[in-house]
């Protein structure tokens, strides 16, 4: 699975560039550019491989924090993959940090500045009716957003005969979430048992 | 104990850059498949730190900025308070922790993702994930009621929003820039009228 690359100072600031580009593109979370890195990093460089790619963002969905980190998974993988592997020790790790601080730093810097004085901005004039008007007409459409996300989510799997019991499953946990007040940290565990046993 | 409506209770303000920096870790490393489901929770139902029209109100702003929506949030908030200081509190709360988490688990998935069961967790958590987040949407719709445009005008557009989203797959920005637009637009009319209404007795 480890590939061994080599990445010249150009192309570690073409990885810096490359998310940074992205960044500001990724209104509605950072998960909608992912076909963009996927084709840069997967097609276009083949500094990941295809395993790589979609392990790196399952892995940042199951971990705990925000979703963002996949990023930082997959800047992981680049230096581990320019250093030799992660068999290949020290070296190839401080490779792995420095994908992650690279891609992390691109991914985040832009979008953080303009987000900032941006809402610092709209905060000191809460009061005008266009920054009210922007808050009271976007919120039924975010609220949507998060319906449509959880059923993009569901509808992956498409096979009624052999994945009704993972809708199943994610109707329960939207119950139990909506209306109770139990932690979420069981549901995923119960989740991942379920799923490691091969019951969902 | 458990207030059933958040709204009319007393809010509460955070007291420092540590408590952001802690609370925010807290929840982030609570926070399985996403974190807003725990942040929503947190803010609104146990710190009691905005209403839920309030957190409604400041994610749409976080989810129509560019980059990632919590940290947005985070940024906001912690900015509110402290200014830049504890925007970066805030900020290094929600990342650092499960930073150095999600790069362990790389580490140790790496040895085992051929592994059905290891697969098969990843599945069993994505489904619950889809579900937390609907849970999330749901619960954020019970402060549509206040909303400026009037609950039903409110539900049309969550509805076109999500067929449009949901069923036909447009590109977000379509319909943030499309739906969006017109919602606000209607909205902008709405407050403009009842603000002639109550001309000279609002604060």
């Amino acid at each position: 699975m480890s590939m061994v690359l080599s990445l010249s100072y150009q192309d570690w600031l073409n990885l810096f560039l490359q998310f940074a580009s992205l960044s500001l593109l990724g209104v509605g979370g950072t998960i909608t550019t992912a076909p963009e890195m996927h084709r840069f990093l997967v097609e276009e460089t083949h500094w990941l491989s295809e395993m790589q790619f979609s392990s790196s963002i399952a892995l940042a969905q199951s971990a705990p924090g925000p979703n963002v980190l996949f990023v930082a998974v997959m800047g992981w993988n680049v230096g581990l993959n320019a250093g030799g592997g992660l068999a290949a020790g020290p070296p190839a790790w401080w490779l792995g940090l420095l994908g992650v601080l690279l891609t992390m730093m691109g991914i985040m810097l832009p979008s953080s500045i303009l987000t900032y004085s941006a809402t610092r901005w709209a905060h000191r004039n809460r009061d005008m009716i266009a920054v009210r008007a922007f808050k009271a007409g976007m919120a039924p459409i975010v609220i949507a957003l998060l319906v449509a996300t959880g059923w993009v989510l569901t509808a992956a799997h498409n096979d009624a005969a052999r994945d009704w019991k993972l809708w199943l499953l994610t109707g329960l946990s939207c119950l139990w979430v909506w209306r109770t007040k139990h932690h979420v940290l069981w549901l995923m565990l119960a989740g991942g048992l379920l799923g490691a046993l091969g019951v969902v | 104990m458990h207030p059933q409506n958040p709204g009319t209770t007393a809010l509460r303000e955070p007291g420092s850059k540590t408590e952001l920096f802690l609370a925010f870790n807290f929840m982030a490393l609570q926070g399985v498949g996403g974190v807003l489901a725990v942040v929503q929770n947190e803010m609104v139902e146990r710190r009691r730190w905005m209403t839920r029209v309030q957190f409604l109100e400041e994610w749409s702003v976080a989810q129509i900025m560019p980059g990632p929506n919590v940290v947005n949030l985070c940024l906001m908030f912690g900015g509110k308070y402290f200014g830049l200081p504890g925007a970066l509190a805030a900020l290094a709360g929600l990342l650092c922790a499960p930073l150095v988490l999600v790069l362990l688990m790389a580490i140790l998935f790496g040895g085992i993702a051929d592994l059905p069961s290891a697969q098969g967790a990843l599945r069993g958590m994505g489904a619950v994930a889809a579900g937390l987040i609907i849970a999330t949407g749901l619960k954020l719709a019970s402060a549509l009621p206040q909303n400026a445009m009037g609950l039903l005008v409110s539900l049309v557009f969550s509805s076109l929003t999500f067929v449009a989203v949901g069923l036909f797959r447009w590109p977000l920005a379509w319909a943030l820039l499309g739906l969006g637009s017109v919602a606000m637009a209607y909205a902008y009319v709405r407050l403009k009228r009842s603000a002639i209404v109550h001309h000279g007795d609002s604060a």
